[in-house]
């Protein structure tokens, strides 16, 4: 028998006492103060998968609005709020941040520590996500929800043709999420270079870290131009600034330029999470290390770097020096490079390995269909005269949701249904999820793949209605009936869902036989995430060794601490306290919103509106009271023992 | 530090296997939400996004054809009986006007017609040319909706024109709301601050509102202009 | 399983390619020099690519059928090397470098056919103007000599074999010029001039679209485009430059007073009439048209009293106000109308 750090009757000590410190509070007011990583992360999932079926029945309203000719089931106004809120609500409201959730709940639990970097900001960026998408969808069913597009252009945004309040909460909800995102983003890059497990070097970290490491640091320097963009729009239909106004100076030109400075790296901020996704159902399902891991990274390096010189391929049309154009043309043909390295590369890993095709696994199968598809009309998108051809056109539709979906969705569902044993101690049913994917596959590729033909028989985007005679009703008929097939196959994953909750088979720690530290803690993980500090000797951590994890104490159990270890090396460096539950960050939340919403109606908000914030933020870093171990020490000392 | 290595089950195991932490986010009565609880949380949000819907923003619709009165009948107001210099008669009340003045979609038409049938030859873009300024808090004739549209339809002495034959009725509802919005009498929050074009003045959401009927304007000017 | 979907997307394809891929506003039945070489550029990349994606594609079919007789063990770990690992690495080496081979031939097509277009300009060329209103095209024809100028609305008319540079402005907010048939598109952005030149080479009637959102009625604002043969094109250049036929008959003469009178004379123009309005569309030649409203309807006399009595329910939302006119009137103003050919 090997040794053992602590006897068994210590252990069930130690797990009580770690669970009094590190439990949330029950009832309401463990709602409203949590800030454990597993229930926020959780919430956020929740969340944002409900704005993801929201905005798929806008989409279904508006393929029922296409699938004839002439239809006059909904209006040219109705119809283009429609279609910018489910842009706006599927981008800003689902894609990045189910990417930051799941980030949220796993990345602490990769890293093999007790909670994510920034206990009290990640609640504080959950309510701000969630009082900004509330705001928005408010709106939208108050008749005052956005019309011109999920980005947007001025001058049909500014306040000469758009008017009244509707794009103004448009604006202000691009700064909500963006607080989000970056909350979010600041906590994974602190976390994952810092607070690593021991042992966990750089070369041994898993390839979901490395991806939500590089999008970090992409949510860092994208999400300011937007923000800027955002902000001189609200200025110039609040206070009359002339950003956007070309008889004054401006250019709406400007606006496209910062937009898509953003709006490009955003959907590789939407990919690259989804590509560490894929990366640890290969693993696990093909029950081998990926191939290439050196390569791998890099080509995640160089995702996020080409991804910022891509931006101009949505400005071919409008008429900037063809030089410049040229040189668009050539980055965005080689950050297909990197994808297709990685495509190769899974594909290996399945040849080389022992499969197994468990729903996971269809859906890394489905995404590699589909998504390289995507891919490739992307590069056919990239050549600046096919371009002028088929931009604004439902080519680039059909382009962008094989990509988005292939490359994100499907991705995204493999890793619900591999991780919704971790997090709920049920498996999901292999049956349901089976239909649930080929509904989906095939609904997909049903609604989706006409679109091509139909922007190269002249279909625009962002159209209402078409006449007849064109040739493209038959294929938008078509399109329509995909869509209810996918509608199908989301009835059937909610069902998969909560009869898998309730009646599911239960998981073990690990079910899948998996390789990473979160599977080296029970189904669900108890709240303070690990018994010990794991300690890392390989890439796949509980493939070493013949199943023993080595393990090492020394972090705090009766009050909240945190293990920082150092950045390339991961050796253990210092602990820090781990902050606890408190209201703080909800109530600066609502402060913040106060200041958002008032913004959006007089400029003096912002001054008015930023008080009670800074009276929360005092509240939240008041420095702490007595620890708990003094606490205790002095409640040891007063009884005499 | 301590540095050791266990056996296999590290794993520590809860009271239950079964438990979350906390509640998850919708208040379920068990560890888990039943079918119930989705059933009553589908049907509150239903409900509330009912009565949201049903509480729209009156100043955001977009009506693109022009409301007729109570009567059905879409016509001319009758001439107001308001004199310079002359009575303190009130401004007439047409249903009509409540459908224009500070809705943000008839206040930005009537920015298009005002320029589209030249208001600003003789108004330039408020400020006054050959005509008297309409940014300013001074109504002359009223300053009311439908004065404002009075003027414009009947013409006035000193070289108002009547418009009536050449705009047509629902734009001269939609120019009257936009002057209004010019001089800071309607809703701030449906004028919009600034067209796209050459501009000197202050946003028109930004402009400060004058009296609210020009009848004592009128009769303070009588005929000082 | 897999290879069950793959052949199902095969009678897609087959159905696609058969598929009807000539229109009247199709990008795949080039009728110009632009559109030509573009469709060139796209066959190429569809071979390259589609070549791309069938070797991908075989190879996840062949790694999922090699499953089959796979035997269970442990897992292989970072230090563990398989024998296949070197082979692998090889492959994937090769593999980088087709890629890259590949994407080089679509650039290089890319920027061959990129300078193709930019060296169409050449020098005798028609010379239009247009200029992108919400939700209607303003056509100018340019000429060196003044009163040989003349404007339309709505409809191109463009001699074959000629190239033609399209100046292209915007008059509130950007919309974008698109003859698929005839190549790509511009954006006409406020505050900016841009340039497009289409070279047509088959004589027909065309359809062109504004591409990029622009409000309320985006999808109804379309272009009749026509191309011609050179005599065609200059009689109906002549055409155009005459003034707006002169009533005939007491009808039409009433017809004209009402035009004038009510409020259309306030935006729209009639060549050689007092009515000079220029924020509308241009009527000298109104009933010679082949649509009504920017593609809206096929031009007739029923369709154009159907938009007078209401404009709001062909284009809900266009900016044309409804002219309160009595029975009688309406169709004398019609009469008018339809008689500008």
């Amino acid at each position: 028998m090997t040794a053992r750090l602590t006897s068994i009757e210590e252990e069930a000590d130690l797990r009580a006492r770690l669970e009094r410190t590190w439990a949330s509070p029950r009832g309401l007011r463990g709602v409203l103060t949590a800030v454990d990583h597993k229930i926020i992360g959780r919430r956020y999932v929740v969340t944002g998968m409900v704005f993801f079926f929201l905005a798929g029945v806008l989409a279904l309203l508006m393929r029922a609005q296409l699938a004839r000719p002439e239809s006059g089931l909904i209006g040219p106004d109705r119809y283009n709020q429609i279609f910018s809120m489910h842009g706006t609500t599927m981008m800003f409201l689902f894609a990045v941040p189910i990417m930051e959730a799941v980030a949220v709940y796993l990345v602490p639990l990769m890293c093999g520590a007790r909670n994510i970097s920034f206990p009290r900001l990640n609640a504080y960026g959950y309510w701000v996500y969630l009082f900004g998408g509330a705001m928005i969808w408010i709106a939208f069913l108050m008749n005052v929800g956005p019309e011109t597009g999920w980005f947007s252009y001025v001058p049909l945004a500014g306040p000469e043709f758009s008017p009244g309040k509707r794009t103004d909460f448009w604006a202000q909800m691009i700064t909500f999420t963006e607080v989000a995102a970056l909350v979010v983003a600041v906590q994974l890059v602190a976390m994952i270079l810092k607070q690593r497990a021991p042992g966990m070097t750089l070369s041994r970290m898993p390839l979901f870290l490395w991806a939500m490491l590089v999008t970090s640091f992409m949510v860092i320097f994208a999400m300011p131009a937007v923000m800027l963009a955002s902000s001189f729009l609200i200025s110039d239909r609040l206070i009359g600034t002339q950003f956007y106004n070309p008889a004054e100076g401006g250019d709406p030109l400007l606006w496209q330029h910062l937009f898509w400075f953003f709006g490009h790296p955003e959907v590789y901020i939407i990919f690259l999470p989804a590509l560490g996704m894929v990366s640890h159902i290969v693993t696990t399902f093909s029950r081998r290390t990926i191939l290439a891991y050196p390569a791998m990274v890099l080509a995640l390096l160089a995702n996020g770097f080409l991804a910022f010189g891509l931006w101009v391929h949505h400005m071919f049309a409008t008429g900037l020096p063809r030089l410049g154009n040229s040189f668009y043309t050539s980055a965005s043909i080689m950050i297909a490079i990197p994808s297709g390295l990685q495509i190769f590369a899974w594909i290996a890993t399945i040849w080389d390995g022992k499969p197994r095709f468990r729903t996971p696994l269809l859906f890394v199968i489905g995404f590699i269909i589909i998504f390289v598809l995507g891919g490739l009309t992307g590069v056919m998108l990239a050549a600046v005269p096919l371009d002028l051809q088929v931009h604004d056109t439902y080519f680039v539709v059909a382009h962008f949701h094989y990509v988005l979906i292939g490359g994100a969705v499907f991705p995204l569902f493999g890793a619900i249904y591999f991780w919704f044993p971790k997090a709920t101690g049920r498996l999901l049913s292999e049956r349901l999820g089976a239909w649930n994917f080929w509904t989906f596959f095939v609904g997909f590729n049903v609604t989706f793949f006409p679109m091509h033909l139909l922007g190269l028989i002249g279909m625009p985007r962002r159209i209402y209605t078409y006449k007849a005679g064109l040739g493209w009703d038959l294929w938008n008929l078509i399109a329509s009936l995909g869509s209810v097939l996918i509608a199908v196959s989301m009835v059937v994953f909610v069902v998969n869902l909560v009869i898998s909750l309730r009646r599911g088979q239960v998981a073990g720690d690990n079910p899948w036989e998996a390789s990473g530290l979160e599977w080296a803690t029970s189904s669900p993980p108890p709240s303070y995430n690990f018994l010990y500090t794991p300690v890392v000797t390989g890439r796949e951590p509980l493939w070493e060794g013949e199943g023993v994890l080595p393990v090492m104490g020394g972090v705090g159990v009766d009050q909240r601490q945190a293990l920082c270890t150092t950045i390339v090396e991961a050796e253990p460096d210092v602990r820090q306290p781990s902050a606890g539950p408190t209201l703080w960050p909800l109530l600066a939340a609502v402060a913040t919103t106060g200041l958002f919403i008032g913004s959006i109606f007089h400029e003096w908000a912002l001054v008015w509106g930023a008080i009670p914030l800074a009276a929360t933020l005092v509240g939240w870093f008041w420095p702490p009271g007595p620890t708990r171990r003094q606490a205790a020490r002095a409640a040891l000392a007063e009884e005499g023992t | 530090m301590k540095r050791g290595s266990r056996t296999a089950s590290l794993l520590p195991k809860p009271e239950c296997d079964l438990t979350i932490d906390a509640p998850s986010i919708f208040f379920p009565r068990a560890p888990f939400p039943t079918r119930g609880d989705f059933v009553r949380q589908i049907i509150t949000a239903t409900i509330v996004a009912a009565c949201l819907t049903a509480a729209a923003c009156d100043r955001e619709t977009r009506a693109v054809r022009a409301p007729t009165t109570a009567n059905g009948v879409s016509g001319p107001v009758s001439p107001t009986s308001l004199r310079a210099g002359g009575g303190l008669a009130l401004p007439p009340v047409d249903p009509r006007a409540p459908l224009y003045d500070g809705n943000a979609y008839q206040i930005s038409e009537g920015q298009r017609y005002y320029e589209w049938f030249n208001c600003s030859g003789c108004h330039a873009h408020g400020g006054g040319d050959v005509g008297p300024a309409l940014m300013d808090d001074e109504w002359r004739y009223g300053g009311a909706i439908t004065q404002i549209r009075a003027s414009i339809a009947e013409g006035r002495p000193n070289g108002m024109p009547s418009f009536s034959d050449k705009i047509p009725d629902e734009q001269l509802w939609q120019i009257a709301a936009y002057v209004r919005s010019m001089g800071g009498e309607a809703d701030k929050l449906a004028a919009s601050s600034r067209d796209d074009h050459m501009r000197a003045t202050p946003p028109n959401n930004q402009a400060k509102p004058g009296p609210e009927h020009g009848d004592a304007t009128a009769a303070r000017l009588g005929a000082a202009r | 399983m897999i290879r069950r979907s793959l052949v199902a997307c095969g009678p897609w394809l087959l159905v696609w390619l058969l598929a009807g891929c000539a229109g009247a506003q199709s990008a795949l039945d080039p009728a110009g020099d632009q559109a030509a070489r573009t469709e060139s550029l796209w066959t190429l990349m569809l071979w390259i690519c589609g070549v791309m994606y069938l070797l991908v594609l075989l190879f996840l079919a062949a790694s999922i059928w090699r499953a089959r007789r796979r035997l269970a063990g442990p897992p292989l770990s970072q230090g563990q090397a398989s024998p296949a690992e070197r082979p692998l690495l090889r492959a994937l080496t090769g593999w980088v470098g087709l890629t890259v081979a590949g994407l080089l031939v679509l650039t290089v097509g890319s920027f061959v056919v990129d300078r193709q277009l930019a060296q169409a300009e050449a020098g005798q060329a028609l010379r239009v103007k247009v200029t992108a209103n919400q939700w209607w095209w303003k056509v100018e024809y340019e000429d060196p000599v003044a009163n040989r100028r003349f404007i339309t609305a709505n409809e191109l008319h463009l001699p074959v074999d000629r190239p033609a540079r399209i100046e292209l402005e915007a008059g509130d907010v950007i919309h974008s010029f698109w003859v698929p048939n005839l190549g790509g598109k511009q954006d006409l952005i406020p505050g900016r001039t841009n340039h497009l030149t289409l070279t047509p080479r088959r004589m027909g009637l065309f359809r062109g679209q504004c591409a990029e959102f622009c409000g309320l009625q985006h999808a109804n604002m379309a272009l009749d485009v026509t191309v011609e043969s050179p005599s065609a094109f200059t009689a109906w250049s002549e055409h155009q430059r005459q003034p707006a036929r002169a009533p005939s008959d007491p009808r039409l003469a009433r017809g004209r007073d009402v035009f004038v009178g009510a409020a259309c004379a306030s935006c729209h123009a009639v060549g050689g009439q007092t009515a000079m309005g220029q924020v509308g569309p241009d009527l000298t030649h109104l009933a010679s048209r082949r649509s009504l409203a920017a593609g809206a309807r096929p031009y007739s006399r029923g369709a154009l009293a159907g938009w007078l009595a209401d404009p709001q329910s062909l284009k809900p939302g266009n900016h044309m106000p409804y002219v309160a006119t009595n029975p009688d009137e309406l169709n004398a103003l019609v009469d008018y109308l339809d008689s500008l050919k």
